[in-house]
């Protein structure tokens, strides 16, 4: 039980009797809260103007079966995911892993893999007649198994996606105060026992808020579920639109997507626990020793060698393969400054705003456990898990109908950025958040100071790495972000993931090599950047 | 680089008459940059008419018009495919072209109502792979992949927007029965489903798939970059439905405040200069009397590509319920 791991002496306070939230976090967290319910609105608007044709699409049984097979795909991606970020997250925070710097950043970099670039690429290396048959066939491999469907969704999906869970469980393996784990071994553990029994507990909120967002991005995918031939229910929707031109249709299974999001939700709140996961006893946490590998050092090394080939090596391979066959055929290599740059900007501002708004919202969840704190946070994640393109529409027709002044502006893109990726931002304050003892605002509190000066001169300071890890989300996925670019973007607007997608498209390999690199290299350093003031001796 | 940021952001200090020539027009361009924008950027010099181009897919960019509605900014409406075109000529949102601009096209690829016109012509083809497959291997008509010898050896792509125009016209050209006995026959042979024409053309050059069932240019495109790709164009005679002609295509918002300028947008397209461009850039078949196909393609006059006008086409509703039905979808 997780509520046990962390020593909880003395249960000062009762469970349910959280102070009422000052009104200012109230109006910051609603307003988060109604944006990001804003597209599901404007879904059931649309959706009810229709019902009847509505109710039949529900009911259909192909619509049933996409869904039922969009769910278990979105499962087992999840749980291969978890799987692989949980070791590769212990290794790179709390092993002396050789090279484990370069190794957490190669362990993230796949985030920022477009779904679409990740999807041909897998086609291109592991396709029935891909490159690893064509190494295979002097042994006479005429055809791999087959990728397409299911499993080569999966494998994509998980791929470009396990970093979440990287991510979410290296910052709290990072903050963890070693003292229960000596506190395990003294007792006579095991160095296995005491990570089962008492690291992995504490470890529940990020597994489960990495675990969380990996599950919604499958369902909301469409690049590399289409890609790899895998009839998922976000194609049911992008056929609505693409081939019938009818929103309404799209907006009911849009509605269906929602409902599971909200099931998702509450299966999470089931898993995360509510136990405490901060100090309770007196003193300040250190940072943790790092546990030697030994001969354990090469399998190690090998796992993570393994992923990185397979979710950084391939995609950029791929790239290379492209521009290495365009130069070849006289395809100039040119550079492509502008779109790096508005790549940049936007999704540096929408890291920044996403940061901000995540900061109400995971205050309200952890701090006043009420029913508002709930609903706001679980509100923040409809957009997640709502394909680009629901998203997008949704803002276009609110904006072009009622604020035409903000309609095709950096602004508005901004905002929509904002309802996407919020999620990747509270998820991972929450998890900050959680292990942050309140005692310490307390004293703070008694000290005189006012909540919202505690908040910024002692809660903020102490879960600034957890808001600069949900900050680097946000800009890694927003940089690789298309339909809601193209719908909102100001019109001229080029961004790198725009660039690629049109090179692409019409089958341009070699012209989307320089953006696909660049948003790698972009990735790379950021993240470089992010990761340098990680405790790390 | 930060100008067209703040310029979108609101700050248009040049915005005065609404009919002043010298404004820019706004194209939303569901045909990637790649393929249009030099043309778009020798439109402004020509004309003297600055263009704001929004790139996306060309579902997507209908899909926004049809959402705007009446709010729109775009002046123009440049679609890959005649499908889109008529989804928001069908919600009212295109003005009536001139019948000056119309009369340059042949009746079969423009609106019966004038409210699009044709600018460039995309014939379906049977790719196929030349290291397994000779010309002469290849059935005369589309009918041919039905046969069990096929099985296991095609592709297709049955999302694409071209594809199921393609449909479209087998249930007008054949009739309903024949189109559904078609799509079971394929179905029968275990098609490979790929997202799209340039992943079908992809799983042709690799020897996935023997045969591909997609659009002409995808080919020259991927031969420009790789010339040593094994694969070839078949394309289908004798007005089969498999060698149909769809094309890409432009209208004018009823809503623009700028009729005239976007008018004479179209009105490049439709010009020597912009039909030879498309012949010989993007590979397609230019629309206009007089303009000859790029030397590798043969005359659409030799095809013989189908009787049929494009806005036969527009019963695409039917086609999805069917490819439903065949559980194809």
């Amino acid at each position: 039980m997780a509520s046990t791991a962390a020593p909880t002496r003395g249960a000062t306070r009762p469970r349910g009797r959280e102070s009422a939230p000052p009104a200012w976090l109230v109006v910051a967290g609603g307003l988060v809260a109604l944006l990001g319910i804003l597209p599901v609105v404007y879904l059931l608007i649309l959706a009810g103007g229709n019902a009847e044709t509505a109710a039949s699409l529900v009911l259909r049984d192909r619509t049933l079966g996409v869904l039922g097979r969009t769910l278990l795909l979105a499962a087992t991606v999840t749980t291969a995911s978890v799987l692989i970020g949980v070791p590769m997250a212990w290794l790179t925070a709390r092993s002396d892993l050789p090279g484990r710097r370069w190794w957490t950043i190669l362990a993230i970099l796949p985030l920022v893999v477009p779904s679409y670039v990740g999807g041909y690429a897998v086609v291109a290396a592991f396709g029935p007649r891909g490159a690893l048959q064509s190494l295979l066939e002097p042994f006479g491999v005429q055809r791999l198994p087959e990728l397409y469907g299911f499993p080569g969704a999966a494998l994509a999906l998980t791929l470009f996606s396990y970093p979440y869970v990287v991510l979410s469980v290296r910052g709290a393996l990072l903050r963890l105060d070693p003292a229960y784990e000596e506190v395990s071994r003294s007792l006579g553990r095991g160095p296995w026992r005491t990570f089962l029994d008492v690291t992995l507990p504490q470890l529940r909120p990020a597994i489960t808020a990495g675990a969380l967002l990996v599950a919604l991005y499958s369902l909301a995918d469409f690049g590399a579920v289409s890609l790899l031939q895998f009839d998922s229910f976000t194609r049911a929707i992008y056929v609505q639109y693409r081939a019938s031109f009818d929103p309404t249709l799209a907006a009911v299974l849009a509605l269906m997507l929602v409902a599971c999001t909200a099931g998702v939700l509450l299966a999470e709140s089931r898993l995360r626990g509510r136990g405490r996961y901060h100090r309770s006893g007196p003193g300040a946490s250190r940072p943790g020793r790092r546990i030697r590998l030994g001969a354990w050092r090469w399998a190690a090394l090998a796992f993570c060698a393994a992923i990185v080939g397979l979710a950084v090596v391939v995609p950029a391979g791929t790239i290379l393969f492209w521009l290495s066959r365009g130069l070849a055929a006289g395809e100039p290599f040119s550079l492509v400054v502008e779109p790096a740059v508005n790549s940049i900007i936007a999704s540096g501002l929408a890291a920044l705003l996403a940061v901000i708004a995540s900061i109400p919202v995971a205050v309200l969840a952890v701090r006043h456990r009420g029913i508002f704190g709930a609903l706001v946070e679980r509100a923040t994640y409809a957009g997640f898990a709502l394909p680009g393109i629901v998203i997008g529409l949704a803002f276009v027709f609110v904006a072009a109908q009622y604020l035409p002044f903000i309609y095709q502006t950096l602004p508005l893109l901004l905002v929509a950025y904002l309802v996407r990726f919020a999620p990747e931002a509270v998820g991972v304050t929450r998890a900050s958040l959680l292990q942050v003892s309140p005692r310490i605002e307390e004293v703070a509190r008694t000290l005189g100071r006012r909540p919202s000066a505690v908040l910024r001169e002692v809660t903020l300071p102490i879960i600034r790495p957890g808001l600069v890890a949900g900050g680097a989300l946000v800009f890694l996925t927003a940089m690789k972000e298309l339909p809601t670019t193209i719908l909102l973007a100001p019109t001229g607007f080029d961004t790198l993931a725009v660039r690629i997608w049109s090179t692409t498209s019409e089958g341009f390999f070699a012209r989307a090599a320089a953006p696909a690199l660049l948003m790698l290299l972009v990735a790379a350093l950021s993240l470089g950047f992010v990761l340098r003031g990680d405790r790390d001796r | 680089m930060l100008v067209p940021v703040l310029a979108a952001c609101g700050a248009q200090p040049g915005t005065t008459d609404a009919t002043n020539p010298s404004d820019p027009i706004t194209v939303y361009s569901g045909r990637s940059e790649e393929l249009v924008g030099p043309l778009l950027e020798q439109f402004s010099d020509a004309t003297g008419i600055e263009v704001e181009a929004r790139y996306g897919d060309t579902a997507e960019m209908a899909n926004l018009i049809l959402t705007e509605g009446e709010n729109s900014p775009a002046d123009v409406f440049f679609a890959q495919d005649a499908g889109a075109l008529g989804a928001v000529a069908e919600r009212g949102l295109l003005a009536e072209l001139p019948s000056e601009l119309l009369g340059r096209v042949d009746e079969r690829f423009r609106s019966p109502d004038g409210d699009w016109v044709g600018v460039s012509g995309r014939a379906r083809v049977v790719v196929y792979n030349t290291d397994r497959l000779e010309a002469s291997d290849l059935p005369d008509s589309i009918f041919g992949f039905t046969d069990p010898e096929w099985s296991g050896r095609i592709g297709w792509a049955p999302t694409n927007g071209s594809f199921q125009a393609f449909v479209t016209a087998l249930r007008v050209l054949e009739g309903e029965d024949r189109a559904r006995e078609w799509l079971e026959g394929i179905e029968a042979n275990d098609p490979n489903v790929y997202e799209g024409n340039t992943p079908a053309l992809d799983a042709v050059i690799a020897g996935e798939v023997d045969v591909a069932f997609i659009n002409h240019y995808y080919l020259m495109q991927r031969l420009a970059e790789d010339p040593d790709a094994s694969a070839a164009n078949h394309f289908l005679t004798d007005g089969d439905p498999g060698a149909l002609v769809n094309v890409a295509g432009a209208g004018v918002l009823a809503t623009s405040e700028q009729v005239d300028a976007a008018e004479r947008f179209i009105e490049y397209a439709l010009s020597e200069t912009a039909q030879s461009y498309f012949a010989e850039e993007t590979k397609e078949y230019p629309l206009v009397g007089g303009v000859e196909p790029a030397a590798e393609l043969p005359p659409l006059a030799e095809i013989g590509t189908p009787e049929i006008d494009l806005s036969d086409l527009s019963d695409l509703e039917g086609t999805l319920e069917l490819l439903q039905e065949v559980g194809i979808l």
